[in-house]
């Protein structure tokens, strides 16, 4: 079993629905950025999206466009986000936490999907999101990471209509992220009974858990979104609140993890205090 | 190399690639979009209303066909090949980019979607897209690159007489791929109700097809026409490419004659070995934005690199991925031209034909003035003078010193 499905395993003993934190690896500076993944989990993440940098972000609002340029600025790789999860596995002793690589293809594909699937997988990687690879692409990532034991998340859409959903959930594992609204991440919300409708009609076509995301800000957010998904998504929030700890050159002040991880924990709080309807 | 197929004219397969190249790279809210345009636009091919109604506007509102013209100096002054100049220049609205405009606006009409987005580089496409809307009465929205928009003035002043919004675009290099990328930010947020007219044969599929296919009716006019002036195909064909959509259009239903050499000139820069370029097959190798796998420019990681050229048109790191594919074919030559011989030929044409070219196709004259003196007198040698150079006077002034 991954550590992904016992992460959601997990959840539902608890009678809980789950936290999935996005930030993107590198942003602000790669030590920062260490210093946020490593205390994401004991701020209340139940799971995590490492965002790989791209210069090309076409699904992404301003906040998580500027968050991959920092990054970039301040020399992120694929390599050094390797790097960034083996350290976390290894200095943390966490080997709970699933972490997910999220971004655009072709990072991967550049690298070539099998050496990265295998690449990921020994640095501790749980598995994909990879925003500009629907199904009709997938076949050539899926094998490697099947056999690499990485999960391949799948985004579905209010656009993916009943008809379409079978040849979407066929290559997803793991869990499937409900993108809530049409639109960029960061920018518009979903209501309540949108995600409450549009779970359930998920739920009729799949066992994987759904996670819901784009537009979760406020505790009170994730938090109606929690009585109905398996989990709460929250990313550009999440980065924004890293720029706000930067002085005017770009540079952490003090307290920015601390500021970035009390967020985490008032959005898990949110979480955590709901009930599953 | 792939052992050449029977034809080069069947592509894309049904998932939309061309070999390795093309495919359907999108987020998945415009996946079921994606494939109802695919629907639609297969419906309105085969509907001869359609297909009538497309040739209408084309003859009486853009001005098809467009002459094919022997530029007689030119080519007494190059001593060799006889060079034939396709008009595209002068179609409505100044380029090639009409022709795929009004097809698919005309689309857009037909589906029922209110709203139309466009990207646009060097402002001809988006022009373009702001006439038809214009014509058809429908709300439009051009991003653009803020570059772009401040060296491309005279056509960001025509798109807003036309009643079009232009949205210059700040992220990245401000140029025409983050155009490209904010269009498709808007697309999935509006997708409902918005068409999005992609400029060129680039994006997911079913677009790298449908432009081309809209854009064959330049290639189709030259077979004609060469044949009532000269009895025979041409033997060389020229064109510029950006992402490559004139250069398709003339290149494609020549594709299966044996005989036609066929050049494509991608834009040089600074030149090709100091990295300030826009020649994508040149200097690229393959990798997946803006929806397909094609050549683009980008460093060791896979992230995208600037483009450079004097030509806002052609100031983009990709290339539509049939292009691609007839590379790798190795039945197209791809090379390049430098921002400088693009102005010696921009200025060369001026001369000697009193024609103002675009900047774009400067850089196929450019090539065309290396290569037809090799070639010999019988050689007819036809290249697509795809935009005409009004947009363009003040960037050249600039380059050249000159005060407007």
């Amino acid at each position: 079993m991954s550590r992904i499905t016992k992460r959601f395993e997990k959840l539902k003993a608890d009678k809980r629905a789950g936290l999935v934190i996005y930030i993107s690896a590198g942003d602000p500076d790669l030590a920062s950025s260490y210093e946020i993944l490593k205390g994401l989990p004991a701020a209340g993440a139940d799971v995590i999206e490492l965002g790989m940098p791209f210069t090309d972000p076409m699904a992404d609002g301003p906040s998580v466009q500027a968050a991959g340029q920092r990054a970039l600025k301040a020399g992120i790789t694929v390599d050094a986000t390797f790097d960034m999860v083996r350290r976390f596995r290894r200095e943390t002793g966490d080997g709970d936490t699933p972490i997910l690589l999220m971004g655009y293809y072709n990072l991967v594909y550049q690298r070539g999907a099998e050496r990265f699937c295998k690449a990921a997988a020994a640095a501790g990687v749980d598995g994909f999101i990879l925003v500009d690879l629907p199904p009709e692409e997938a076949d050539e990532l899926k094998p490697h990471a099947t056999a690499h034991g990485l999960d391949t998340v799948l985004l579905t859409a209010p656009t993916t209509d009943d008809k379409r959903l079978p040849a979407v959930l066929k290559y997803a594992s793991g869990f499937v992220y409900f993108v809530s609204v049409l639109g960029i991440t960061g920018t518009k919300s979903a209501t309540e009974d949108a995600v409450r409708s549009h779970v359930a009609r998920l739920k009729r076509h799949t066992k994987l858990p759904i996670a819901v995301g784009f537009g979760i800000r406020t505790p009170e957010q994730a938090a109606a979104v929690a009585r109905h998904a398996d989990a709460a998504v929250v990313g550009s929030a999440i980065v924004d609140r890293v720029k706000a700890g930067l002085d005017p050159s770009g540079k952490p002040k003090p307290g920015l993890t601390a500021g970035v991880l009390a967020d985490v924990t008032a959005l898990a709080a949110g979480v955590r205090g709901t009930v599953k309807a | 190399m792939a052992i050449s197929p029977n034809s080069f004219r069947t592509g894309p397969d049904e998932r939309g690639h061309f070999g390795l190249f093309g495919g359907r790279y999108v987020a998945e809210t415009l996946m079921p979009l994606i494939l109802d345009l695919e629907k639609a636009y297969g419906e309105a091919k085969a509907d001869p209303q359609f297909q009538g109604e497309l040739n209408y506007l084309l003859a009486h509102y853009a001005g098809r066909p467009s002459p094919l013209y022997f530029a007689e100096r030119l080519t007494k002054h190059l001593g060799g090949a006889k060079i034939y100049f396709k008009r595209d220049e002068l179609n409505h609205t100044g380029s090639h980019k009409i022709n795929n405009v009004l097809g698919q606006v005309l689309l857009a009409k037909r589906m029922g979607k209110t709203r139309v987005i466009a990207e646009t580089g060097a402002g001809q496409h988006g022009v373009a897209t702001a006439t038809a809307c214009a014509l058809f009465d429908i709300p439009c929205v051009v991003f653009m690159g803020s570059v772009d928009v401040a060296r491309q003035a005279p056509n960001v002043f025509r798109m807003k007489m036309l009643g079009a919004e232009v949205r210059p675009v700040t992220a990245g290099s401000s140029t025409l791929k983050d155009a490209m990328n904010e269009a498709l930010r808007d697309w999935v947020a509006t997708c409902e109700t918005t068409f999005y007219c992609i400029g060129t044969v680039a994006g997911p599929h079913p677009y790298p097809a449908m432009v081309r296919d809209f854009q064959c009716v330049i290639g189709n006019e030259v077979r004609k026409q060469i044949m009532e002036m000269e009895g025979r195909l041409p033997d060389t064909l020229v064109a510029c490419i950006g992402g490559g959509s004139n250069a398709m259009g003339l290149f494609h239903p020549f594709l299966d004659d044996k005989g036609v050499r066929i050049v494509g000139v991608e834009a040089g820069g600074k030149g090709v070995e100091t990295g300030e370029h826009a020649a994508s097959l040149t200097g690229g190798r393959p990798g997946v934005l803006h929806g397909n796998r094609t050549y683009l420019l980008q460093d060791k990681e896979g992230q995208i690199t600037e483009a450079h050229s004097i030509s806002a048109g052609l100031d983009y790191p990709g290339i539509g991925p049939e292009h691609s594919w007839l590379k790798e074919q190795g039945r197209v030559e791809y090379v390049s031209a430098t921002d400088d011989e693009a102005l010696a030929a921009f200025q060369l044409l001026c001369k000697l034909e009193g024609i103002i070219p675009a900047l774009e196709p400067a850089h196929a004259l450019a090539h065309v003035t290396k290569l037809a003196p090799k070639l010999p007198k019988d050689n007819l040698l036809v290249m697509n003078l795809c935009g005409r150079g009004d947009k363009d006077v003040f960037a050249v002034a600039e380059r050249l010193g000159m005060q407007v």
